[in-house]
């Protein structure tokens, strides 16, 4: 077995160094072509070979397990080798243990604002990157408006249309404070209402914005249809589209802290004399639902790129290299002798445009384009309702909570 | 829900209801790391039902604990990932400061 392995390792070896350019040939030819040559009589190469250490990949097997190799043509091994056995063979574990998990994890904040974040998140597999980032598109809830309920419209703009319109908009409201409606009456738990009323004389600016949406903390005005048509023989108060049981600006989380959507979005355009006259209702949702509940406007990450020089480059030919990159990877340092030489200076910045190796093989010589795989430039931009930070943390929460399920769910 | 022969107990197949490819593929990343899993798999059998099944045989052990110490594992991640980030968005308001 161990032969075996050591074999296969010599000529995936020397495939590498000499023949990119025979993959037309057949599988064997091609690799008893390049074994041959280097034995001449029999199996005697073997001996020459150092000895594979135990519990280590080679460098090449390693490398292949931690980075993306970019061609000019495509990618090279691109799958993440997750299988605890896939080295087995070569005596090399490959499960990830818990401690070896804690040890090797880190995270590092590049930029950090109100509403947009970079991070880098090292030593994690994509499985589990790519976990957080669908859990943030798609299930953090957030608040958005969920039905509106139209009393006047005269403007251009058809009611579904304006509906659809001001549920886009963001409201800047901790989610959390919400529950779920559900079924359940719209309450002060679980519906904010606002009310649009605008009507435009001659002569006044025709937009309408997101800032003349106002909240009504005391719930719905509108009555509903049924008590419209009663008569106000009865004592008790009448019953409108809501049942709140005290004014939300009663809450403790809400007294000093008012309601507001994101401001300046245009929802509408009047004429003169015309009137839009609304409620809108907010409730608790996530974004696998509908889109106008995604808490982040992207959440993406790219693995790290690395940008490695397997030659000298020097003179006209680095001055052509710098030339080549759209974004600035490259610099030129003098060397003395006006002779000058190129360095790599931002390799975080290469977004794998493939521009430096184009123009011949004598290009794929000299630069090498690399990704690591288990290295991630995390970024996310929320829509108002949370912090990014926030928004990541409940992400995992989120994540934690589906394995509790499935565990729940077995015993 | 468990689907597996009632006499063999070590090869399963399980179906998760409203879950998709985000715990799914995470929950297969996590069970191939365990020694114990000879395959691990998973599939979503219609795109319009929400439901994934994911399939595991051992090599002895019962797929049902497994199946839990996978998604036990994931959740120990998910609480380092969750404390370091949380460290390092303090440390980095810190030096911003």
């Amino acid at each position: 077995m161990a032969g075996r392995g050591v074999k296969q390792q010599t000529m995936s070896e020397s495939t590498l160094e000499t023949e990119t350019e025979t993959e037309t040939e057949t599988g064997t030819e091609s690799e008893s072509s390049s074994v041959d040559p280097k034995g001449g009589g029999g199996l005697r190469w073997l001996e020459k070979l150092s000895d594979v250490p135990m519990g280590k990949l080679p460098p090449h097997l390693e490398f292949q397990r931690t980075h993306v190799e970019c061609k000019a043509d495509a990618p090279l091994h691109t799958d993440t080798i997750q299988y605890s056995g896939a080295y087995a063979s070569l005596g090399v574990d490959n499960s990830v243990r818990m401690d070896s998990f804690c040890d090797n994890f880190r995270v590092e904040v590049m930029r950090l604002t109100e509403d947009d974040m970079e991070f880098d998140m090292i030593g994690i597999d994509p499985a589990l990157a790519n976990a957080f980032r669908r859990i943030l598109i798609s299930e953090v809830p957030t608040m958005a408006i969920e039905r509106v309920l139209i009393a006047n419209n005269t403007s251009v703009v058809q009611d579904e249309v304006l509906a659809h319109r001001l549920g886009l908009i963001p409201i800047n409201v901790d989610p959390r404070l919400f529950e779920f409606a559900g079924n359940n009456t719209p309450n002060e738990k679980n519906t904010i209402v606002f009310k649009l009323h605008v009507r435009r004389k001659p002569n006044e600016p025709s937009s309408v914005k997101s800032n003349e949406l106002i909240w009504s903390p005391k719930g719905s005005e509108f009555l509903l249809a049924s008590e419209d048509s009663k008569s106000a023989d009865t004592s008790s108060k009448p019953r409108t589209y809501t049942s709140f049981t005290c004014r939300q600006d009663s809450l403790p989380e809400f007294s000093n802290n008012a309601i507001k959507v994101m401001e300046n979005i245009l929802i509408a355009k009047l004429g003169p004399g015309q009137e839009i006259e609304l409620e809108a209702h907010a409730v608790k949702g996530i974004g696998k639902t509908h889109a106008k509940w995604s808490p982040v406007a992207t959440a993406w990450y790219r693995m790290l790129p690395e940008v490695v020089l397997l030659q000298e480059v020097e003179d006209e030919a680095a001055e052509e290299l710098k030339a080549k990159c759209p974004v600035g990877v490259f610099d030129i340092e003098d060397i003395g002798k006006g002779r000058k030489r190129a360095t790599v200076a931002r390799p975080r910045g290469c977004t794998l445009c493939r521009e430096c190796i184009r123009g011949g093989q004598q290009w794929e010589d000299r630069v090498s384009l690399r990704r690591r795989k288990n290295h991630f430039i995390f970024n996310i931009e929320s829509t108002g309702a949370l912090p990014p930070e926030v928004l990541f943390t409940e992400a995992v929460k989120i994540l934690e909570d589906k394995c509790e399920r499935v565990i729940a769910d077995l015993s | 829900m468990e689907h597996g022969s009632f006499s063999d107990h070590t090869k399963s197949t399980f179906s998760l209801t409203d879950e998709d490819h985000t715990l799914a593929n995470a929950v297969r990343f996590s069970l191939n790391q365990d020694p114990r899993v000879t395959f691990s798999g998973y599939s979503i059998p219609h795109p319009s039902d929400n439901k994934v099944n994911i399939r595991i045989q051992t090599t002895g052990d019962l797929a049902a604990d497994v199946l839990k110490d996978a998604c036990q594992d994931l959740m120990l991640m998910c609480q380092h990932v969750r404390s370091t980030f949380d460290k390092a968005v303090v440390d980095f308001k810190m030096s911003e400061r």
